[in-house]
């Protein structure tokens, strides 16, 4: 585990500067059910942001479901503006196999044909299956396969990086 | 092997065949999903369905008519991508003598992998849920008196989505309860999400005899069972399951037990009515009140296509056998 990875704070900061040039009156911010939820929230809050906003959840696109299963807690979708050619800017906590940008993308596609996707995570960390990669990254790693990381918040200290090894 | 043939060993619902005996943790898990599968059917989707069961054959075994639920767990199949084949069976092979485990079985060797099944006999699903093949997951459609158990979901949902909560709710079944099997489903539903007072109203010809033991408390008045409830349930008068005169007539039945404006004033200002189709207007309910402001039967419809895709979706996830991650 890297000892001294910098707070999520700091890379929304990273993040918001690389973004800012790119944002138009037609973009929309569409953040991935959690992490990426939090950083649409911190990023229009720094950036002052007047642009709508929506919330996926991929559960039902995700491709390991006859092997999982139905994730146990699947929040509605909640896209309030029309997906038919808009600028969309998605947002993800961490970047790995690349299996969950797939599944963001087919959602998306569902409701109409956006103009342009763009991808911005707060970690890439290597590790890709399939062939994306992000057009504005807050902190670029190479862990271990076997090695996890993810974005928690809780009440007391705010958003916080998780960092596990699978067994 | 689980005790309860509708569940995996750790747990995960295999069957969904009554709702008698499932924990409230599974119902609310069902109530939960269907919740985020509303928005599927939302006007704001070009695509107004999800890849969830792609490549899936669900077959619509339907020993005994009824167009409205077959329809609808048609679409719910067809909004999670699942093909979907429709058989009617009454008018072919059971006709030819074929037993029920043959046509199952035949079933089966065309690939499928979940039937929906609709049957005059109480049991039926349960027959068929201990023969297949460990892939295939049954779902009850509607079997005799015995359960209706998507019927007693979707009204769960209707009443959660209205009323928030079950811990303080005071509910009315109203009508041909011996004949019942949606009435069996509600009262089993709401009993294990912590109703705290389900109210049985009928005519004593038209209840079971052991009512009393389902945990509900019995009234033979409108007058009495309708005050300050929160929600009536409206049952169906079940004319083709009727032997003998258990009534007088249409237009008596409809005097003392057809839900009017005036006899919906008994109950809370706010609270809802509801009906699982088809009803027999000026019969069990009043066109004004079918169709009043206090009426969420459509409702309902909607939402019984969102609870149908959960269930679908649960119940071809628990095969699986990874972590979730």
């Amino acid at each position: 585990m890297p000892a001294n990875l910098p707070s999520p704070d700091s890379l929304i900061d990273a993040l918001a500067e690389q973004i800012a040039p790119h944002i138009t009156p037609e973009c929309a911010l569409v953040g991935i059910h959690t992490g990426g939820v939090w950083i649409m929230e911190a990023l229009a809050e720094r950036l002052k942001l007047d642009i709508p906003r929506a919330v996926l959840d991929i559960a039902f696109y995700r491709d390991d479901f006859s092997r999982i299963g139905l994730h146990p807690q699947t929040k509605p979708s909640h896209i309030p503006f029309e997906v038919e050619d808009r600028r969309i800017l998605l947002l993800d906590d961490v970047l790995f196999t690349g299996r969950t940008t797939r599944a963001a993308l087919n959602l998306l596609f569902d409701y109409g044909r956006p103009a342009a996707i763009r991808l911005a995570v707060l970690v890439d960390r290597g590790g890709r299956e399939l062939p994306f990669c992000a057009d504005f990254v807050g902190l670029r790693l190479e862990l271990p396969a076997d090695e996890h990381i993810s974005l928690q918040k809780n009440d007391s200290d705010g958003l916080h990086f998780v960092m596990k090894r699978k067994a | 092997m689980s005790a309860n043939p509708q569940l995996t060993e750790d747990g995960r619902l295999r069957h969904l065949l009554t709702l008698e005996g499932l924990p409230a943790r599974i119902l609310t898990q069902i109530l939960d999903t269907a919740a985020s599968f509303i928005a599927v059917s939302a006007q704001e989707r070009d695509v107004k369905k999800v890849p969830l069961l792609r490549g899936k054959a669900i077959f619509n075994i339907f020993f005994e008519n009824s167009t409205r639920t077959r329809t609808t767990f048609e679409i719910a199949a067809k909004r999670l991508s699942a093909d979907v084949v429709n058989l009617n069976i009454n008018a072919s092979s059971q006709s030819k003598g074929e037993t029920l485990l043959d046509t199952v079985a035949n079933l089966s060797a065309m690939q499928a992998d979940m039937f929906i099944v609709r049957h005059a006999a109480a049991g039926a699903s349960h027959l068929i849920a201990r023969h297949v093949a460990p892939h295939i997951s049954v779902i009850n459609a509607g079997d005799g008196r015995c359960a209706h158990p998507t019927q007693g979901l979707l009204d769960m949902y209707t009443l959660r989505h209205y009323k928030g909560a079950f811990h303080n709710l005071r509910v009315a079944i109203v009508g041909d309860v011996l004949h019942s099997r949606v009435a069996r489903s509600q009262i089993h539903a709401l009993t294990t999400l912590g109703c705290p007072e389900v109210r049985v109203v009928a005519p004593r010809t038209l209840l079971p005899r052991d009512v009393q033991n389902l945990g509900v408390h019995v009234f033979h008045k409108m007058s009495e069972g309708l005050r300050d409830v929160d929600a009536v349930l409206m049952l169906r008068l079940q004319n083709e399951r009727m032997r003998g005169s258990r009534l007088p007539s249409a237009g008596e039945y409809y005097k003392h037990w057809g839900l009017t404006p005036d006899k919906l004033k008994l109950a809370r200002p706010d609270a809802i009515v509801m009906h699982p189709g088809p009803m027999n207007r000026g019969v069990e309910i009043d066109s004004a009140v079918a169709d009043g402001m206090q009426s969420v039967i459509l409702s309902q419809v909607t939402f019984g296509i969102a609870v149908r895709m959960a269930v679908m979706s649960l119940l071809a996830g628990a095969g699986a056998t990874g972590a979730q991650t």
